[in-house]
């Protein structure tokens, strides 16, 4: 599977209220929460992204609360995929159990410029960045994980699970 | 070989003899915690697994906290998926305003988190009760979703980094501050996706109010957990409140850490973390003359009645200045009723402060206590990031109880010696 897109680029220690405030959790819609996306971090980026598009940004990617929301409003907004140095670990794993791709690369974090076009190379492991022609590795996701991701995420994993039992 | 008290309780809730940092385990959990703003999300996703039931109607607590007494119709409408999810499950831990507190001040409170215990809550704040021995660390709601249908959680076994804090604490100096010089010393991600050990005489002369401090911000650091080993303290806490079996798990001599850190405790003077991450901490000596707006005291980090005993010593017989809202919010109303015995309430009221019921609220810039642009609050909460207590261009300043309650005092950040 490849993942392509334009890059939107954020900086390190992005939290999950400039992700998406608080003031705005008195709704679970995702459509809702899309529209205020990223907006402390830069307030016309709800409006400026488009469909497909992919986040870069540092380290500690979605540090803070453990609101699944963050994820959602990115994923929501269509972002097709977030790439960063690393992240926090509550959002990591939020990522993966609503399916929304996230990829851990601290070089493709430095090297990739806002604008670029970059593909992901997601069975193999690799971010290209199509304008400058710079390949890098990305960090292996574990075995148990990938199961989670073929299944469509956690929650269809365990009903797959108990509907087995 | 030799084992960490982490990898401890979690070999003993999937099955095994041992586990070794990186594996992934599928984990039994003891009690799995929502609030409102995550257990909506939860509950949408547990209908969606088709399960039968819950796993267990006792083991799953539900505190409507962050936006509650509800703020506006919306919140109303989540509070109440809470309140009808219980209902048709039979939930035996769901708690109404009015019997309720800010979630980590509550459920040790009410004995539902014990020693040795793991537990997951989908809220990032839930390693606080590594305090009392047990693994605990926030997930998500998808996270919740599963664990309410199957009563497991899978996990990463954390590394474990150990803090040794020796030496005797300077007056005003508590567990808050400890946290916030740790954090500032190792940074937001300096204990990323690690379990943070803290031992040490300073520890163990900590009450348990400041040890819950002190786990609770473990999350601010990365870190999956925090934990500190139980001991007569802990025991003197949990017995006869605990309503579950539990068990005082200990590292082994030798056990392995990623790394180990020492403080002297006698060095570190109270603490106050600038604008916009938990790290910028320096002594409040060093803070320079910054006026200030609101003060808030209270949250799951700094809500306890230990917490509002220190305030109220820094008030007692003083007033708030002319400039200067201060809000405090004690964490139960448990904690509120024995500081209304104590007196500590009337303290406030009388000082000019605003006393409210439990709620996460201000913490987070749901409600009770907005800043508007440009105001600067100092507050006992956990986080200062971007527009955290309300406008994107607000600032929240970190300490603990006795430099907020001085720093309300003199309208600017302040140390308690120059109130008292």
């Amino acid at each position: 599977m490849e993942i392509k897109g334009r890059v939107w680029k954020f900086g390190s220690d992005v939290d999950t209220d400039a992700i998406i405030p608080a003031r705005y959790l008195t709704t679970s819609d995702p459509y809702e929460l899309a529209k205020h996306c990223m907006e402390d971090a830069d307030p016309a980026f709800p409006m400026k992204v488009k469909p497909g598009d992919i986040l870069v940004a540092g380290k500690n990617f979605g540090c803070g609360s453990s609101r699944e929301h963050a994820p959602i409003a990115i994923k929501a907004a269509g972002v097709s995929c977030v790439i960063a140095g690393t992240f926090a670990r509550i959002f990591y794993r939020n990522s993966f159990n609503i399916g929304l791709p996230i990829f851990e690369s601290p070089q493709a974090a430095e090297g990739i410029s806002e604008g670029n076009e970059v593909v992901v190379d997601v069975d193999n492991g690799t971010i290209t960045d199509l304008t400058t022609g710079k390949i890098y590795e990305v960090s292996p996701v574990p075995a148990f994980m990938r199961q989670i991701i073929a299944a469509g995420g956690l929650i269809n994993y365990v009903s797959e699970r108990m509907n087995k039992k | 070989m030799p084992m960490t008290i982490t990898e401890k309780i979690l070999a003993a809730h999937s099955g095994r003899e041992r586990v070794t940092p990186g594996e992934l385990i599928n984990a039994r959990v003891d009690l799995a915690l929502g609030n409102d703003i995550t257990a909506p999300v939860a509950i949408r996703e547990f209908e969606k697994i088709g399960a039968p039931g819950v796993f267990d109607r006792e083991r799953i607590a539900l505190v409507p906290d962050h936006f509650v007494p509800n703020k506006d119709i919306k919140s109303a409408e989540q509070a109440r998926v809470l309140k009808t999810f219980s209902a048709k499950h039979g939930l035996t831990n769901y708690f109404e305003v009015g019997r309720m507190g800010i979630e980590h001040c509550l459920l040790p409170e009410q004995g539902l988190v014990g020693p040795g215990h793991l537990v997951i809550g989908a809220d990032s704040h839930t390693c606080t009760y590594g305090a009392l021995g047990a693994f605990s660390t926030g997930v998500g709601s998808t996270d919740l979703a599963a664990a309410m249908a199957t009563g497991e959680v899978w996990l990463k076994v954390p590394e474990s980094i150990r803090f040794v804090f020796d030496g005797e604490l300077k007056p005003w100096v508590g567990g808050k501050d400890l946290i916030l010089h740790t954090i500032g010393d190792i940074g937001v991600d300096g204990a990323l996706y690690q379990a943070m050990e803290f031992t040490g005489p300073a520890i163990e002369s900590l009450s348990m109010d400041g040890r819950f401090t002190m786990c609770n911000m473990a999350v601010e650091a990365g870190a999956k957990s925090g934990i500190i080993a139980p001991d007569e303290i802990t025991r003197a806490y949990v017995e006869g409140r605990c309503r579950r079996p539990y068990q005082f798990y200990y590292s082994d001599p030798g056990a392995k850490y990623a790394k180990v850190y020492h403080y002297d405790v006698s060095l570190i003077e109270p603490q106050v973390c600038f604008p916009h991450l938990p790290e910028n901490s320096r002594p409040v000596s060093e803070a320079g003359n910054v006026e200030i707006d609101q003060s808030v005291i209270g949250s799951c980090t700094n809500g306890r009645i230990d917490d509002l005993r220190e305030a109220a010593k820094v008030l007692k017989g003083r007033k708030v200045h002319h400039k200067v809202r201060l809000i405090i919010f004690p964490g139960t109303q448990g904690i509120y009723l024995q500081a209304l015995r104590e007196g500590l309430i009337e303290t406030f009221i009388v000082a000019g402060g605003a006393v409210s019921t439990p709620t996460c609220g201000p913490c987070l810039g749901g409600h009770m206590g907005i800043l508007a642009e440009g105001e600067r609050a100092i507050a006992t909460t956990n986080r200062n990031f971007v527009g955290r207590m309300g406008h994107p261009e607000s600032e929240v300043y970190l300490s603990g109880p006795a430099v907020a309650a001085a720093s309300a005092v003199m309208g600017r950040i302040a140390g308690p010696w120059e109130v008292v």
